[in-house]
């Protein structure tokens, strides 16, 4: 099968994110890429674990008293939420329907816009009420770079589908671009799952001290 | 001939290679690039030794001294080992596995111009206000102290060139994973196409953490924040977890391909299979492995408690066990065989007691307790330049010797080889083989002098003269290079005559699509087991049809170029310059806007039809 | 036969002496070791060395037969062998016994050699010497005696001699290589070992050993040499002794070196103290104690102790210590450099 073959309903093979060579290997690389970019956030998780509450004096808040449980897990739920959203739009594409596809993805990426304001939110606020910021400790360094890596990669993954949507909305499905399609999908769960992961860490572990 | 022939003419030639996806063409800029930046690396040895080779010398000041040996360092690892090993790695695992490229041949480029120009920043600190001077493991006490922008060279240069080794070992997992010819199992590959499998694994998972280390320290440096500040909470000791979870493995990633290329010459230059193929995969995939779980020896004294330093003394150990396996089964590949002494098989041979020595000093090294002693001495430098030199370095000069008819269609003079071989190993003996007593008698690596009456004399006036040797070898290598290209006399496909597998059943060099048709592999060692049977060639896979070939591009030199500039402008914001943050956006949008351009074209490639690729064997028929 | 039988002797003399001097030289050189922990490292260094050696034995013998015996000789193509599982089996298993030969004393002494127990022990009479390295110097405190030193570390010998290690800046090593090594001077923490300064070795030696930093500091990294004195318990108590009566200043003697002290006092003593008990917090010392500065042996520990060397040293420090932290911080004309000498020079606490 090409990539550049026009495809109907009957011809749409039932795994179009493996159907050509290149695919399979862009799907297979994309999955050794999010390997070493578990090791990179697993480094940051151990940098964090390291500085967590390392403060040069004692007027510096710590963890326990800083997060803000009930708006973090508010963001928990926006960003699970829209894991499940591109699940039903990978689903389409696999039925070979771009524009119920679109849909889904468009709503994954309202959800995981939301997250990313909160996000941002959160950060204004413990930088103004307890004056916890990049540069105030190594708590607050480790803090803001395991956190803001995790929101840069949500602000490129938004960006990304952005881009994708945008440029096949009038082509429609192809074994050209449904890997691309796929391979982001991907990414978004990556980045549900290090969210995970630092909900547990940095907050529910943090507001247990 | 065919429609796809290349333009002639330098400017052209120039162009191809800058826009070339193709991975032999790759494989000759790494081999340019990395061999540049080993001279580079190699004048600042020489350098060092020049300075050692009296006491209270003052050929070089104590910070120019320190600069130095950063450079030394940090050169020779991340700019000429790793890209010549990734010289080799392009040029012959593709062929060793019937591919006609790589997985991603645009990922390629990438990554060899993401190398470069990270290398070419990282060397353009000299001409701004110093290279780097905390050593090339660059401690961050050490590294937040150092005035100038040299760390801030080494922090950028390495964080560029490291995406593009790491965006390269991804590649090569998926070329092997997906792209091996038919009949081509896993335990019918070549064992330097296993080293490379298991090497690209490693990349993979060593590289993040040296990111990681990078950016925290950038982050330092340059924007405020406080990883490695103790007065804030701060600890230098991270920095020096993440930058060995990178460093040990490193050393297996040089290391492991030049045991690939060992075996391929022992099996060749013996005239038989490798001994124990199955547990030669095995003691490489274990190595690799445990690879992973004994960064801490390089730490044994920075306090890490008796508990840690014993564990990591005997994980360190139990890496003798699979390098053991590996020297036998060497010495019983030749056992039997009919031992022809070429130039690379001189190296080989000369490989086995060279590496033996690092090893042992290895084992002595990982003795916890011991290694107190030895710990950041001359002996601990003596060790190292014996497993990266003796081993790494033989092999890039075996692999340069091997390889070259294969890359350029060309052979290299055998008895210029031969005087380069025994240069380079006399002087290399000479340099580093009385080092391990200097260390032992008390002189501690990394001083750029040392003081009269201490018995450092004679010995480090000897290993200064074992460099001169060194130095004549590579000068004689060069001029072999400039004098095989000049006469230019072409070879056949298996020039060596006792070419085993994939790559010497192809012309020298190969057309750019590699196979005509894919070869059908029958066993290991696949080009031979067709020689024996008294055939010509591969038998192939497929009919002859049309291929599909991927289209050259210029954005891989300009999504990398962007990163470069970016990299000026991040650095001379430290100091306030009004042009600097145009100059990080300008560079930033660059690359972003390559990428996305890269993204939103559609790149199809193109195919090579079946009647040319019928002509080209017409045109040869009728030249012959 | 008598000259052969002399011959004889002399020979065996001249590979001794060869032997010996391939050992390095007595205070410096770790195959010279000088007190229990250089001796069990030095045991390791043995057994490991002879267990490497034999391996290397094994291999060389098989690499010498391969290169003479397998030689091409003919066209002839050998067997093809795929390879022989009892042999890979005995080459992976003695291997694995050699290692655990090596790694069981090697655990061991690793723990023995981590072993301070005694410091946290309330009544403990050990003693106890703070190190702290600052760039380029070493500063040893002790706590237990409140006396402060710098650049010539004083120890009793045959008694355990314990440490705390802590960096003032960058991260330095701490290392006397003849007895025993070696631990880093973190920026973050405090690391503790121990050491024994035997006393017959340390005569052969002249009762002065070489320190070392082993970790790369900066461009004086080379030449942050420190020296070890040793002598008996009694010797050392009475220089503890001889220390603390240091409760004020000592006046200077002669005239010159009068002047040399009031200099002193208005261009040094902001950084350099010249009483052992020093109240400043060891943070915030910026360069070493000089109260027994007329007994040191070395001139910012790598020039010879005379008054010559001190006033070149203190006429540009840049030239001799690259880096360091005094260029610059004073400016002294040459008469007001030869005073300040001698008054330096006058610092002992001993008779």
């Amino acid at each position: 099968m090409q990539a550049e073959d026009k495809l109907t309903y009957e011809t749409w093979p039932a795994e179009p994110e493996k159907s050509t060579l290149e695919a399979k290997n862009k799907f297979l690389g994309f999955w050794f890429f999010l390997g070493g970019e578990t090791v990179l956030f697993a480094s940051l998780f151990a940098t964090y674990l390291a500085l967590k509450d390392k403060v040069p004096d004692t007027t510096h808040t710590l963890a326990k008293d800083l997060y803000d449980l009930p708006l973090t897990f508010v963001a928990t739920m926006l960003l699970l939420t829209s894991s499940l959203t591109s699940v039903y739009a990978m689903y389409h594409m696999k039925n070979f329907n771009a524009k119920k596809m679109n849909l889904w993805l468009i709503l994954t990426l309202l959800l995981g816009l939301g997250f990313l304001g909160l996000e941002i939110y959160e950060f204004t606020h413990y930088v103004h009420e307890y004056h916890h910021t990049f540069t105030s400790s190594a708590f607050g360094s480790a803090f803001y770079t395991l956190v803001g890596f995790h929101g840069g990669h949500v602000a490129f993954g938004l960006l990304w589908i952005t881009t994708l949507i945008v440029r096949n909305a009038k082509r429609g499905l192809d074994l050209y671009n449904a890997p691309k399609f796929y391979v982001a999908s991907l990414y978004w769960h990556f980045i549900d799952v290090v969210w995970v992961f630092i909900f547990t860490v940095v907050y529910l572990m943090g507001m247990v001290g | 001939m065919s429609t796809y022939a290349q333009k002639k003419g330098f400017g052209a030639t120039i162009w191809d290679y800058l826009t070339t996806v193709d991975h032999k063409k790759i494989a000759i800029l790494y081999l340019i690039a990395g061999g540049f930046f080993f001279v580079v690396g190699g004048l600042e040895a020489v350098f060092i030794r020049i300075q050692l080779a009296v006491p209270n010398n003052d050929f070089v000041s104590a910070g120019l001294f320190n600069e130095i040996i950063t450079m030394h360092g940090t050169t020779m690892i991340f700019l000429a080992a790793m890209p010549l090993v990734f010289a080799f790695m392009n040029a012959v695992m593709p062929l060793q596995i019937g591919a006609r490229d790589v997985a991603f041949p645009f990922v390629n480029a990438l990554g060899f111009w993401l190398f470069f120009f990270g290398g070419v920043f990282l060397n353009l600190s000299w001409f701004f206000d110093g290279a780097p001077d905390a050593g090339w493991t660059s401690y961050a006490s050490l590294a937040m102290a150092s005035k100038g922008h040299g760390v801030d060279f080494y922090v950028l240069g390495l964080q560029i060139s490291g995406i593009g080794t790491l965006i390269g070992g991804i590649n090569f997992l998926v070329t092997i994973i997906n792209m091996r010819a038919p009949g081509m199992t896993y335990m019918r590959m070549p064992l330097f196409t296993w080293s490379t499998f298991v090497t690209s694994a490693l990349i993979l998972f060593a590289f993040p953490p040296l990111t990681v280390g990078l950016v925290l320290m950038m982050f330092d440096r340059m924007f405020g924040s406080n990883f490695f500040v103790t007065t804030m909470g701060g600890n230098t000791v991270i920095w020096e977890h993440l930058f060995w979870i990178f460093g040990h493995p490193e050393v297996y990633i040089l290391v492991l391909p030049a045991f690939g290329i060992f075996s391929e010459i022992f099996a060749m230059f013996s005239r038989k299979r490798l001994f124990g193929y199955s547990s030669m995969v095995f003691a490489t995939v274990l190595i690799g492995f445990l690879g992973f779980m004994v960064w801490a020896h390089h730490m044994f004294t920075t306090g890490l408690g008796p508990v840690a330093n014993a564990i990591f003394a005997v994980a360190t150990m139990a890496i003798g066990v699979p390098t053991g396996i590996k020297i036998f089964n060497w010495l019983l590949t030749m056992w039997g065989g009919s031992v022809k002494f070429t130039t690379p098989m001189l190296y080989a041979l000369a490989f086995i007691p060279s590496f033996i020595a690092g090893g042992v000093t290895g084992v002595m090294l990982a003795s916890a307790a011991a290694d107190y002693q030895y710990h950041d001495t001359y002996f601990v430098v003596a060790h190292f330049h014996y497993v990266i030199v003796g081993g790494v370095v033989f092999a890039i000069l075996a692999g340069t010797h091997l390889y070259w008819p294969k890359m350029f269609g060309t052979m290299l003079n055998d008895t210029l080889g031969k005087i380069t071989f025994w240069l380079f190993f006399i002087g290399f003996h000479m340099t580093f083989f009385i080092q391990h007593f200097l260390g032992l008698w008390g002189m501690p690596r990394r001083v750029f002098t040392y003081l009269p009456g201490q018995g450092f004399e004679t010995s480090n006036l000897i290993s200064s003269l074992g460099a001169v040797f060194m130095s004549l070898a590579v000068l004689v290598l060069l001029y072999n290079v400039i004098m095989t290209s000049v006469k230019n006399v072409r070879v056949g496909n298996d020039p060596w005559g006792d070419g085993r597998t994939l790559e010497w059943a192809l012309p020298s060099p190969p057309p750019f699509y590699n196979f005509k048709q894919l070869p059908l592999v029958r066993g290991l060692d696949a080009y031979w087991l067709e020689k024996m049977e008294g055939k010509k060639g591969m038998t192939p896979a497929e009919p002859l049809g049309d291929i599909h070939m991927p289209n050259s591009s210029f954005l891989p030199f300009v999504i990398a170029f962007g990163l470069f500039v970016a990299a000026f402008g991040a650095l001379f914001n430290m100091d306030d310059k009004a042009w600097s943050v145009p100059v990080l956006i300008i560079g930033l949008l660059i690359t972003f806007g390559a990428m996305f351009l890269r993204s939103v074209k559609d790149d199809h490639g193109f195919h090579i039809h079946k009647e040319d690729l019928m002509e080209d064997d017409n045109d040869k028929g009728a030249k012959a | 036969m008598k000259r052969l039988a002399k011959w004889r002797l002399i020979s065996i003399f001249a590979i001794l002496s060869l032997i010996l001097s391939g050992c390095g030289e007595p205070f410096l050189s770790t195959l010279r070791p000088a007190g229990e922990v250089a001796d069990i490292q030095y045991d390791l260094m043995k057994l490991s060395t002879l267990i490497m050696v034999g391996v290397i034995v094994v291999v060389m013998v098989i690499f010498f037969i391969v290169l003479i015996k397998f030689r091409r000789k003919d066209e002839k193509i050998p067997k093809q062998v795929e390879g022989s599982h009892k042999l890979e089996i005995i080459w992976t298993v003695i291997p694995i016994l050699l290692l655990l030969l090596l790694a069981v004393p090697t655990v061991s002494a690793t723990f023995k050699l981590a072993d301070v127990k005694e410091m946290d022990k309330k009544d403990s009479d050990a003693l106890v010497i703070n190190v702290r390295s600052n760039l380029y110097w070493w500063e040893f405190e002790y706590p237990g005696q409140g006396i402060v030193t710098g650049q010539d570390l004083v120890v009793p010998t045959d008694e355990k001699v314990y440490f705390n290690l802590i960096s003032s800046d960058v991260k330095h090593s701490f290392w006397v290589p003849a007895i025993g090594g070696k631990l880093d001077t973190n920026t973050e923490n405090v690391n503790k070992f121990w050491l024994e300064f035997d006393s017959a070795k340390a005569k052969e030696a002249g009762d002065l050993f070489y320190g070392k930093c082993a970790e790369l500091c900066g461009p004086s990294h080379a030449l942050m040499d420190f020296k070890v004195k040793t002598m008996s318990r009694d010797d050392f108590d009475s220089w503890v002794a001889d220390m603390k009566d240091v409760e004020e200043p000592k006046v200077a003697e002669t005239e010159s070196a009068q002047r040399g002290q009031e200099i002193f006092n208005k261009s040094c003593i902001g950084c350099h103290a010249v009483t052992p008990a020093n109240a400043t917090p060891p943070e915030a010392r910026r360069a070493p104690n000089l109260t027994n500065f007329g007994e040191r042996s070395r001139i910012a520990g790598v020039l010879d102790h005379s008054e010559e060397d001190l006033k070149k040293w203190l006429k540009d420090p840049e030239k001799y210590k690259p880096g360091n932290l005094m260029t610059g911080s004073y400016s002294l004309t040459d008469e007001q450099i030869n005073d300040v000498a001698e008054y330096l020079m006058g610092l002992k606490v001993q008779e």
